[in-house]
């Protein structure tokens, strides 16, 4: 993957990482899902989170956009400091840039398609009518869907096309960061091969960071520069020849197991 | 950047050429900074137009020049340049400009060329493509008054279609029952206890709090009337009556359209956008006689039961204020009241619950089975569903009046 240079990201500290997480800590009661977690996202990479079930791959991505409060830690979106404790929300802070694919789309069921593009448009203001329709379709378009998507309701659409729908929505305003919360699951194979390229080919036209929560093998090792595994309420981070060298053994299970070997296995792919 | 004054520039247009064309700064003073300094110039010279863009090309930007870029494309040169080399950032909104102010010259068969776009954004712009833009904008909807008329004739039309799928629906809950009381399906007894639980003991509460409430409130205001005539002891004919005819079971079956109807129509509207009611089709079950009929039935049973204990309340309640007020005994209340009431006042009030019973678990569950697709319509059919069975409750009742006053009873 390219670094990053251009000319966009000049107003923020231009070396600093996207995201930057440090000595993070979630608990529910009892139950403490991360502890002492630190994490570096770069700018314009695209890393996979990965981990068992429950291992707080969800809670992970909804503490770096804010939908959950950490306990402890420090947090820090684009070189912005956000300070959870004293109720600052990153998704106010930083409105735009960044977007999110939720896993079900979680489009606005009483909003066209289109309409559900331009919700965030006619937050942010200022932008003509006629304008904000055509940035609508032009998304649409982006993610592949169909023109005659624009005006059909979520509801009217197949899961597929939701979760394109879901990340037009997410790219309305061109953010520099997106986050995807199994962007694969619940495709076939060939859409969700489609998927993994179309977020790869916006990646590097959108220049995005991309942080996405998945459990696809072959996504990880088709779009994914590195890796970040939740083990033992911390992160492992690295590329996949990393993890796959390394020696604990739920990474051994995950990456040596038949599934994975089949996904290394796909042509063209270094492993 | 140059800055320009005073006024605003029409660009394409001839008379304006070979003059740098100020951009109109007022409008849009809340945008980013950065984007605040992008500027456009449109120049001509020779029968060739030059549209030149320097610094960031974002959002922000075009949102503030688009009426520029707009106005540009009107012009009619012998060919196009889009000068792009000035460009410091570009986001999908800024390359849609662009591609839109190219196409819009090249659809019309004036040669355009963009010029110096950086290497880096060159993807972008190719992705920056809307395969039909004529598809109908926002503005091509109808007028808000028409739409209003149309909808509210819509909503006629709605409303006899509503009443003959309810109708319909009314048929195929007979045609269940009928075939459970012949022993060609068999009652799901275990989901019928749960209704009952629900729909029955749960509301036992309510029902006799609200008709305790309503059965004090006549009698104080029936009392304080009553008395200015020296008749203050005929409180307890009126409570007696109108409890029992009509107040208990009215309000109890309006409760339990307001808890128990809505409930059917969310429970059974969830699972219908879950997709279980399709499973019970695939698993060959019919969605009336697993979900309907035990709630119909559950409804039928803890209905009456609701409106015995409701008409108690109620008449506990005018007791209590009869006592307090009107320094009767409870005996002299029960006496009273045994000369006030015969049979039929409170027959006709009982016969009335098992009927409200049915419309509302029909109209609930009815409702539910109409969900489609969305949350949204969930909430929408429940809604629905309250507002409904309540209207054919009261209908209902004003029909029963008319029938038993007619009948003598």
């Amino acid at each position: 993957m390219a670094a990053m240079t251009d000319e966009t990201f000049t107003s923020d500290a231009a070396d600093a990482p996207a995201i930057r997480l440090r000595g993070i800590r979630n608990a529910f009661g009892t139950q403490v899902v991360h502890d002492n977690l630190d994490l570096d996202v770069r700018r314009g990479e695209v890393l996979g989170v990965v981990g068992g079930s429950g291992s707080g791959k969800s809670v992970l991505l909804r503490t770096i956009i804010g939908l959950q409060i950490p306990a402890a830690g420090e947090i820090e979106l684009l070189g912005e400091k956000i300070d959870a404790g004293r109720g600052e929300m990153p998704t106010r802070k930083l409105q735009g840039r960044f977007g999110m694919m939720f896993q079900d789309g979680a489009l606005f069921s009483s909003l066209t398609v289109a309409q559900n593009i331009m919700a965030p448009m006619r937050e942010r203001g200022g932008i003509p009518k006629q304008l904000m329709r055509e940035l609508a379709l032009l998304k649409i378009n982006m993610v592949g869907l169909p023109p005659n998507a624009a005006d059909k309701f979520p509801s009217q659409l197949s899961g597929g096309m939701r979760k394109r729908a879901s990340l037009a929505r997410a790219l309305a305003l061109d953010p520099q960061v997106v986050f995807l919360d199994e962007p694969t699951a619940g495709l076939d194979p060939i859409g969700a091969s489609n998927f993994d390229q179309l977020i790869r080919d916006l990646q590097s036209s959108l220049r995005l960071t991309v942080v996405m929560v998945t459990h696809d093998l072959d996504s990880l090792v088709a779009i994914c520069d590195r890796i970040a595994v939740l083990l033992d309420k911390q992160v492992t981070i690295g590329t996949m020849a990393e993890l796959v060298a390394n020696p604990h053994p739920w990474l051994q299970e995950y990456f040596h197991g038949p599934r994975a070997r089949a996904a290394f296995e796909a042509p063209g792919l270094t492993g | 950047m140059v800055a320009f004054s005073g006024a605003c520039g029409v660009p394409g247009n001839n008379r304006y050429a070979d003059r740098w064309v100020p951009v109109c700064l007022d409008w849009g003073e809340q945008d980013v900074a950065a984007a605040a300094e992008t500027s456009l110039s449109i120049t001509e010279a020779g029968g060739e137009l030059r549209v030149g863009i320097a610094g960031p090309l974002t959002v922000e930007a075009v949102a503030r020049l688009d009426r520029q870029f707009r106005q540009a494309v009107t012009a009619s040169p012998r060919q196009v340049v889009i000068d792009a080399a000035r460009i410091t950032a570009l986001d999908s909104a800024g390359a849609w400009a662009l591609r839109r102010t190219s196409e819009a010259f090249s659809g019309r068969g004036i040669e355009v060329r963009l010029d110096g776009l950086q290497a880096e954004y060159s993807a972008l712009y190719e992705k920056a493509f809307i395969p039909d833009p004529d598809v109908p904008t926002d503005e091509d909807r109808p007028n808000p008054l028409i739409a209003i008329a149309a909808r509210a004739g819509e909503t006629m039309f709605d409303m006899v279609h509503v009443g003959r799928d309810l109708f319909g629906f009314f048929g195929l809950t007979i045609v269940s029952l009928l075939a459970l009381l012949t022993g060609r399906t068999k009652l799901r007894f275990v989901a019928l206890v749960s209704q009952l639980e629900y729909v029955g003991l749960n509301a036992v509460g309510i029902v006799a709090l609200l008709c305790f409430l309503v059965g004090v409130v006549l009698a104080y205001m029936g009392s304080l009337q009553l008395e200015r005539f020296g008749a203050a002891i005929l409180t307890v004919n009126l409570v007696g009556v109108s409890v029992l005819r009509e107040i208990g079971v009215l309000l109890t079956a309006i409760i339990v359209a307001g808890r128990s109807g809505s409930a059917f129509t969310a429970q059974i509207g969830t699972m219908k956008v879950n997709q279980e009611v399709d499973a019970l089709e695939t698993l060959g079950l019919s969605p009336v006689d697993v979900l309907v009929i035990p709630r119909l039935i559950a409804l039928f049973i803890a209905l009456p039961i609701l409106v015995f204990i409701g008409d108690m309340a109620g008449l506990a309640g005018g007791a209590m204020i009869s006592v307090l007020k009107l320094d009767l005994t409870i005996q002299q209340f029960l006496t009273q009241l045994k000369g006030a009431v015969d049979f039929w006042d409170f027959g006709t009030g009982m016969l009335k619950a098992p009927v409200f019973a049915y419309v509302i678990a029909v109209v609930g569950c009815h409702q539910g089975l109409k969900v489609s697709g969305s949350a949204e319509s969930v909430g929408f059919r429940t809604t629905k569903a309250v507002v409904e069975s309540i209207f054919i409750v009261i209908v209902l009742d004003a029909l029963f009046a008319i029938f038993f006053a007619e009948v003598g009873i």
